[in-house]
């Protein structure tokens, strides 16, 4: 059992290495898209609010399966080719934009309204109330739901092999199609996983304990 | 876009999907089921067990949480038979899958619901004569039941959408049956413009439906 584990390690790098890209990449695009859209949510009129609402609760009604599978097959039948990597990569950045934007919508409306009209009481601008009043005291609450959607992409992450990028879910997949060895990679592949989202974990609960603080005191 | 839209041929095999969505759900509620079983067990162990069993059930509910869905339809499937020199079948591995998937959530959702009754409740089960297992049968898991049934109700609808990654194990579910159709026809934006809407409006309903069942079932019922 250890034996096929330490074998197989090496022919594991790479594939993790993808798994790391893939979920940095979709982490990073979906925070940038879930906090201008959560934010156009929160605050912006009716008719840009309506399809932001409608596409975030879209994006999480669907499996990811099967929004990954329409961005890969459904694309190049429209015309445009897009690599597995990238075509993978896409799909996981909207589904994961439907959960960011609940996250920051919820986040935000959790500030009481006081704040915003205190602010533009004392003449801020809308750009710097958000940024010296609502963003800073937000955050708290945005953190820990949102490392725990960071632990979900790495989750997820694992699909991408589905379309053919060799990720680590992948890699585990080609070891075993020359070893036969199905038991021993499977549970080193759920150790992998484990040992990157539980540090993750670890992280949030830290974060949530300290901004406890903050507003406890 | 010079894409003709074809549904002729997608609705000559449309029974799959129909078939494949009676499945989904009921792979849902059969994962639902086990997972109830397995989250009220390990609950009440979790909260009046010893050390050694919480550490245990944390670590069950810990692993399953951290690992993709993917790989545990894979360990389940293709691992634990190579180990065990014995075989199932895709549906009844991948059930099994999403019930101790879905266990590992539901732990966590009695728990609350048991730690949610009242103690003065719990007291008041004492104070009549009950033993501690009826106290815990007729008191506390009815009242906990009750407290936890929205959680479950966002379980159910969690698992019906996790039903499609079993098309990876060729259950032939609903994702698997337009898979099946993509491949065999070609019409590639007319399957998945017709599977989207299903697992969109299926969800709806569910929840929709449920929702009305928790009312019943609400300990204040809204007058």
């Amino acid at each position: 059992m250890i034996e096929a584990m330490i074998y197989a390690l090496p022919f594991l790098g790479q594939g993790f290495l993808v798994t790391l890209a893939v979920s940095g990449l979709v982490v990073a695009g979906s925070l940038v898209l879930g906090l201008v859209l959560g934010t156009a949510l929160a605050f912006g009129p009716v008719w840009l609010g309506l399809p932001i609402r409608a596409f975030a609760d879209t994006a999480r009604a669907i499996p990811l399966i099967v929004l990954i599978f329409t961005v890969y097959y459904g694309l190049p039948a429209l015309g445009v080719n897009l690599s597995p990597f990238w075509a993978a990569v896409a799909a996981l950045t909207l589904f994961k934009t439907g959960h960011v934007i609940e996250i920051v919508r919820g986040a935000i409306t959790s500030i009481a309204a006081g704040q915003m009209e205190a602010a533009k009481a004392i003449g801020l601008s809308f750009v710097d109330r958000l940024r010296y009043v609502i963003f800073p005291q937000a955050v708290r609450r945005f953190l820990p739901p949102w490392i725990n959607s960071v632990t979900d992409s790495v989750k997820g992450s694992a699909l991408v092999s589905l379309v053919g990028v060799v990720d680590l879910m992948m890699a585990i997949q080609q070891v075993i199609g020359r070893t036969y060895q199905p038991m021993p990679l499977y549970l080193l592949g759920a150790i992998i996983y484990i040992a990157v989202n539980a540090s993750l974990s670890v992280t949030s609960r830290r974060l949530e304990a300290r901004f406890a603080r903050v507003v406890a005191s | 876009m010079d894409y003709h839209f074809n549904f002729t041929i997608v609705w000559r095999h449309a029974w799959r999907l129909w078939w494949g969505l009676g499945l989904s759900l009921q792979i849902a509620l059969a994962s639902l089921a086990m997972g109830m079983v397995i989250g009220v067990v390990l609950a009440v162990a979790y909260t009046d067990g010893r050390r050694i069993t919480r550490m245990l059930i944390a670590g069950y509910v810990e692993f399953i949480r951290n690992t993709p869905l993917l790989l545990l339809v894979y360990l389940v499937f293709y691992g634990i038979p190579s180990v065990g020199g014995f075989a199932y079948d895709a549906t009844t591995s991948f059930i099994v899958t999403l019930g101790f998937y879905a266990g590992a959530q539901l732990v966590e959702v009695f728990r609350a619901g048991l730690d949610a009754v009242p103690p003065g409740v719990v007291d008041a089960g004492r104070a009549i004569g009950l033993t501690p297992l009826r106290n815990l049968f007729h008191v506390r898991l009815p009242t906990a039941f009750r407290v936890s049934l929205p959680a479950l109700s966002n379980a159910y609808v969690s698992l019906f959408k996790d039903t499609a990654l079993g098309s990876v194990i060729a259950v032939p579910e609903l994702t698997h049956g337009a898979q099946w159709i993509n491949f065999n026809t070609f019409r590639i934006l007319e399957i998945y413009a017709l599977l989207t809407p299903i697992y969109l409006v299926t969800g709806w309903i569910i929840l929709a439906a449920l929702r009305l069942l928790e009312r019943r079932f609400a300990i204040v019922r809204p007058q």
